[in-house]
């Protein structure tokens, strides 16, 4: 019998710290089910009650109108107006007049009105929609605390459009102070809803300013503004758009290196960063996501269309999980790892390019967020049902499962990923029959279509997404198992540290903590005992070979995804950038029509799009500046990596 | 105590005065009967025999006669006769302290009373050097207490060691030159027998700089320069005088009172400090904004160095002759070689002096005032800010009140102000001032700054809250020496900026010192606290004072390092100074080289090399 032996010593590195020492690892509180008080007593005394939030402590009160013109008289701001009007040679009034209108476009105008009419509106709805909305209300107390003390940078998870009515309207009822969100300009095109939505806090930035110095100035000043004095809690999702595949995607960092700037540059003392992990049982925008996956364009952001999309107002979308995390200290995040006297010599309020230091400080800092937030998010019974479901349809058991045979697996699988530190919401007093039944029909329309639609798969797919980062490492390390030559552990990481490597811009993988990600991985096995590893080899227990099984498989749809990719681009002499998509569908599509490939899922153009993007990171793939962006291909090199 | 010991005794009393009650609670000059003329200070010089260490305490802050205690009925009290202070019951200080502290009457940590001879290691003497300084006549001690005195500086952990009793390495020797040319025989002799010396002078150092570095195995001699204390010319046509260093602050601006002059120079430790010292840490003091800092008092410097004697060969006022060869001097620390003669600027006394004070709604607004009075350049011989806290240790500071009629008018004052004016009791801070001049010109400036600060929200609270003000300077470090008796430990240090850093610096350095505190297990939350005392065309002087109730804590001053440690990061980390002119000494070493980078150290070190080889003025402070 093998029972959890001591985590063997790798590279030097005790692995056991991981558990101990990740502020990230904590244990979780418990949750209250917030829409239970709103059935039981009247909305619009809700809306209309008393708000008093607790402020930041050194708040000087101030007006939108007086924020905007502290806006437009800092010095940041003046100073690359100065600049721009030299180079444009236009006056600085002129330019002045420019950073206005931006600013006016940008702002958002919070009043308390439109939040109780929300609050109103937005009970009415979620009572329809939702059988619960679950909040950790520890972690409310706690970002009550950091409120009051620090600036606030709350970090929702993006799954859906609701996540941020949802967070303002938690603030709201849990009485804390209202956030300023960021938005994306798309929702400017809604007329009546954008002006609400800047009424209750959103303020709208362009998708893309690249090269815009004076509207980046304006921007970032406006957020630093309303951050350092401490007016709101700025909002913002790190992951910059909402994933479609639930995953969570690759941080941005621009708007996260605007925010932790004024602490780095000492005009705050800290600033806490607030990770909050939103988890849908059933995504609203479930079947959309996954058309989008597969070419069908995303719909435009409109008034109309979200009233045409009124019609989901008669389905159960079941509960809602919302964890606010363990506030993130900026100060103890760049502890003795940024220098900021490097500040000094420089006048603050000229903008300099961030240093290579700082760039990879708010990209760790970004990763340890998003990995934060992966950690608490809370995983449904039937995200499991997904993986069970899915890896049966790849393996062609057309003819269905028996309810007693997935109940098996699931309970299996329920185990497991408890042992890997899940987040797992299964109801452990009801029958596992019953829990699994029940995910099932809330889920029917997945379930019922037996036949393998790729809609259906890629919608699966996104529930089993949700529990991805609870398997990825283990699941990179049976891989790697399964490819190496041998079963010496050199020859096992190295194999480990390839995969890691391809698949790190498919899943959220620390830059530079391959080996951490691995003694992790090893750290697990053993305990769960798949894995016994003494110093030079890696062995598989008699009973590891169900769970490597496993793992192998949930990395297996990813593997042959980038397979396929490399194959396709082996077959081509240079593409743009454009045609790259739909080709690579069409050529997918009649591999999968002829049974050459198993996994549906690799039709998600998200896939596709990481692939092409880690061959081009590992420099398989050249991207050519010329007139149309061409990809050179280096077959023998994608070869070579053992693609 | 040996007949040798008793001999040198009566030469190492400096000549000290003591001052009869009128003289100031600040320490400095007394306001004259009729205000607007500043009269001399009258002089009660002791009799030459009353060694210094019997005037003044050999385990806390100045005078031994003066002290804070609690009275029989637990009222504060300040004793002696030396300040205006001096004999009055203080009301507010008992409440400040259990409040600000949560410190508590029966708590007390008492001194060890005297010290105990026994305990001070026996010294390693070199007897070939002491047989040669012998034959030269100089006097010399190396009785327990004479050494032990010139050992330390005034850092928390040197007084708090004393207070326990505790002697670490301490110098072998002392000896009192009397002039210049003792010097130069004495470190002629240093280097013939290889001995390190340390020049010792107010023994005022806030950096560790005396303190005998422990791996030192050489004997150690403290070169006390006390006994240079003559000024030895007045040049009236040039204004400068020629000064022996070892004169303290004091007797040099009564002797120069005397005859009509003063050098201005007014840093805090001036009842003590030297004028050597200042030089060797580039002072600053308090009304540079008219008479400038020590560099820019000093016209011609004399130095003895193991290599020779360094001084300029003219007194022009400003030189082309490639880099300011006082610049190497001062600032040196003592560990090139002692200044021995300077040449200093004088001015004639001013004609009125005029204290001042406003009130300001909150620390920002106070900030910006300062900041614009130094735009216009028109900052008063001195302009402080203190903050809320201060502001209230201030208050709390206030003598017991004898006529109604002034209770009164207090009452009155802070109703106008809180009420009247709106300004929130929590976060009001004051800026004190001092102007310097003939009476029209004051008055005329009086009213510039009283406009400008009105700008700011700044309203004019009156003479009396500007001259307690700078008493504080004075007796905040008798204070520490009560703290000390009730578990209360603290300290002050300073930095220097530029402008746009000064109210980021003073929030995160303040609030690091919290944290810290609470962090290395403090179990009362500490005084955190700065004043902005010096204005700069670009930038300003901060001062952080910082104090806590040690109780529960098993090594009070290594939590107390630490946390002061974090407190310089922090202050580095947002753009401040290392030092604005306490100096580096031991205790800010680690940060040279960050702070005058690698090639800087390498400037400072081959001078080093060049004027001293082997290493005789071996404190070890600086690089």
């Amino acid at each position: 019998m093998y029972s959890s032996p001591p985590p063997t010593p790798f590279f030097n590195i005790a692995d056991i710290t991981l558990w101990t020492l990740d502020p990230m690892l904590k244990k979780r509180d418990d949750f209250e089910d917030m829409l239970e008080e709103r059935r039981n007593s009247s909305d619009l005394r809700y809306a209309l009650k008393c708000y008093t939030p607790v402020l930041y402590k050194g708040l000087t009160p101030c007006k939108v109108s007086e924020l905007k013109q502290m806006v437009l008289q800092s010095d940041q701001l003046g100073y690359v107006i100065t600049q721009v009007s030299k180079e444009k040679g236009v006056t600085s009034d002129e330019v002045t007049g420019e950073a206005a209108a931006i600013l006016e476009e940008m702002a958002q105008r919070l009043q308390l009105s439109t939040v109780r009419f929300f609050a109103f509106t937005l009970s009415k709805v979620f009572k329809t929609l939702f059988r619960s909305i679950c909040i950790n209300e520890e972690g409310l107390q706690r970002l009550q605390q950091a409120i009051h003390n620090h600036p606030v940078v709350l970090l929702p998870s993006h799954r859906s459009y609701m996540d941020f009515l949802l967070m303002s309207y938690i603030l709201y009822t849990y009485d804390l102070a209202l956030p300023v969100i960021a938005a994306g300009m798309d929702f400017m095109g809604m007329k009546v809803v954008g002006e609400m939505l800047r009424m209750s806090g959103a303020f709208f930035i362009r998708r893309s300013f690249g090269g815009d110095k004076l509207y980046w100035a304006v921007f970032s000043e406006y957020v630093k503004i309303m951050l350092k004095n401490g007016y709101a809690p700025v909002e913002f999702f790190l992951e910059g758009t909402r994933s479609r595949t639930a995953k969570s995607l690759t941080p941005k960092l621009g708007l996260l290196n605007i925010v932790m700037d004024p602490f780095l540059k000492g005009e705050v003392f800290d600033i806490s960063l607030v990770p909050v992990s939103i988890s849908y049982e059933r995504t609203l925008e479930e079947a959309l996501y996954a058309r989008e996956l597969l070419g069908v364009p995303k719909p435009k952001e409109s008034t109309s269309g979200l009233f045409k999309a009124r019609k989901i107002l008669s389905e159960d979308y079941g509960s809602i999980h919302v964890y606010f995390g363990q506030p993130v200290s900026v100060r103890s995040l760049a502890e003795s790892r940024v220098n900021r006297s490097q500040f000094n010599l420089i006048p603050r309020h000229i903008p300099t390019r961030p240093s290579e230091e700082i760039l990879s400080f708010v990209n760790d800092s970004a990763y340890r967020l998003v990995r934060a937030q992966e950690e608490n998010m809370v995983l449904k019974p039937w995200v499991l049902l997904a993986f069970v479901l899915l890896q049966k349809q790849a393996a062609e058991e057309k003819q269905g499962t028996a309810l007693d045979e997935l109940t098996e697996q699931a309970v299996w699988l329920r185990d497991l990923s408890r042992q890997y530190g899940a987040f797992l919401h299964w109801p452990d007093h009801i029958p596992p029959s019953e829990v699994v039944s029940s995910s099932l029909s809330l889920h029917r329309g997945l379930v019922r279509i037996s036949e393998g639609r790729a809609v259906v798969i890629l919608s699966c797919a996104s529930y089993r997404n949700q529990a991805l980062n609870v398997f990825i490492r283990p699941a990179l390390l049976a891989s790697a198992i399964h490819t190496a030559a041998s079963n010496r552990k050199q020859e096992i990481y190295n194999s480990f540290s390839f995969l890691r490597n391809m698949f790190s811009n498919e899943f959220i993988l620390c830059p530079g903590a391959t080996v951490q990600d691995f003694e992790e991985a090893c750290y697990l096995l053993v305990k769960t005992g798949t894995l016994q590893i003494n110093q030079q080899e890696v062995l598989i227990t008699e009973r590891g070979h169900r769970t490597l099984a496993f793992l192998t498989s949930v990395l297996d749809p990813f593997l042959q995804g980038y397979q396929v990719v490399c194959r396709f681009l082996c077959e081509q002499d240079g593409l743009t950038e454009k045609q790259f998509i739909p080709a690579v569908r069409k050529f997918i599509i009649k591999h999968l029509l002829t049974g050459r490939l198993r996994y549906t899922e690799v039709l998600s153009s998200d896939l596709q799009k990481n692939a092409l993007a880690a061959l081009i990171r590992l420099g398989a793939v050249q991207k050519i500046k010329g007139n149309n962006y061409c990809f050179n291909v280096f077959p023998s090199e994608a070869r070579n990596r053992g693609l | 105590m040996s007949g040798f010991s008793d001999n040198i005794m009566r030469l190492s009393g400096r000549m000290l005065s003591q001052y009869p009650a009128q003289r100031d609670w600040d320490g400095k000059l007394t306001m004259a009967p009729h205000p607007g003329i500043i009269p001399t200070f009258s002089i009660v010089t002791l009799s030459d025999n009353v060694p210094e260490q019997e005037i003044m305490k050999w385990n806390g802050w100045g005078y031994s006669d003066s002290k804070f205690l609690y009275n029989k009925k637990g009222q504060a009290e300040f004793t002696g006769k030396r300040y205006r202070l001096s004999g009055m019951i203080i009301p507010g200080l008992r409440e400040w302290m259990e409040s600000t502290f949560s410190a508590n009457l029966q708590h007390k940590t008492p001194a060890a009373p005297i010290l105990n001879s026994s305990a001070v290691q026996p010294p390693t003497l070199n007897e070939a050097f002491l047989k040669e300084l012998k034959s030269t006549g100089i006097p010399f001690s190396h009785d327990a207490e004479d050494r032990v005195f010139r050992s330390h500086g005034h850092c928390l952990h040197e007084i708090f060691a004393l207070r326990e009793g505790k002697i670490g390495r301490v110098p072998d020797l002392v000896v009192w030159p009397n002039c210049h040319n003792d010097v130069v025989k004495i470190v002629e002799l240093a280097c013939k027998h290889n001995v390190c010396l340390i020049p010792y002078g107010g023994g005022t150092s806030v950096s560790s700089a005396l303190e005998c570095p422990p791996e030192e195995t050489r004997s150690i001699v403290s070169l006390d320069t006390s006994q240079m204390n003559r000024i030895l010319w007045i040049d009236e046509k040039n204004l400068t005088a020629h000064v022996e260093a070892g004169i303290v602050g004091q007797d040099l601006e009564r002797l120069l009172n005397e005859s009509g002059y003063c050098t201005g120079h007014e840093p805090d430790s001036m009842e003590f400090s030297s004028l050597g010292g200042w030089v060797a840490t580039r002072a600053s003091g308090m009304k540079k904004n008219i008479y400038g800092n020590i560099e820019d008092l000093v016209v011609h410097i004399k130095m003895v160095t193991p290599r020779g004697v360094i001084e300029k060969s003219c007194q022009g006022p400003r030189m082309s002759t490639g880099p300011d060869v006082h610049h190497f001097i001062m600032g040196s620390e003592g560990t090139l070689g002692v200044v021995t003669e300077v040449t200093m600027k004088i001015r004639p006394m001013p004609e009125y002096q005029k204290y001042g004070s406003v009130v300001f709604p909150n620390f920002e607004m106070g900030v910006a005032c300062l900041r614009e009075v130094a735009r216009q350049r028109c900052a008063p011989a001195s302009i402080r800010l203190m903050d809320n806290e201060q502001f209230k240790f201030g208050h709390a500071l206030k003598p017991q009140v004898s006529s109604i009629f002034t209770s009164f008018l207090d009452g009155l004052k802070k109703f106008y102000i809180t009420k009247f004016k709106g300004f929130d009791p929590n976060r009001l801070c004051v800026a004190t001032l001092l102007f310097e001049g003939d009476r029209e010109k004051v008055l005329q400036h009086e009213k510039q700054v009283y406009d400008i600060a009105a700008k700011f929200g700044g309203l004019a609270a009156g003479e009396d809250n500007g001259q307690r003000g700078y008493m504080l300077t004075f007796v905040i470090a008798y204070l520490r020496d009560l703290g000390m008796d009730y578990y209360v430990i603290g300290e002050s240090f300073e930095t220097s900026m530029p402008w746009d850093r000064v109210l980021d610096i003073c929030r995160n350095v303040k609030a690091r010192i919290v944290r810290e505190c609470k962090d290395k297990g403090v179990q009362f939350p500490p005084l955190s606290t700065c004043r902005v005392t010096q204005t700069y065309d670009a930038g300003a002087c901060v001062y952080f004072y910082f104090a806590f109730n040690y109780r529960g804590l098993s090594d009070p001053v290594h939590v107390y390092e630490q946390v002061e440690h974090a407190a310089r990061e922090e202050i580095l980390a947002n753009g401040g100074s290392l030092s604005h002119h306490h100096g580096v000494g031991k205790l800010r070493k680690e940060w040279m080289r960050e702070s005058i980078s690698s090639v800087g150290m390498g400037m400072l070190k081959s001078v080093k090399d060049y004027v001293d080889p082997n290493n005789i003025f071996g404190n070890r402070n600086l690089l």
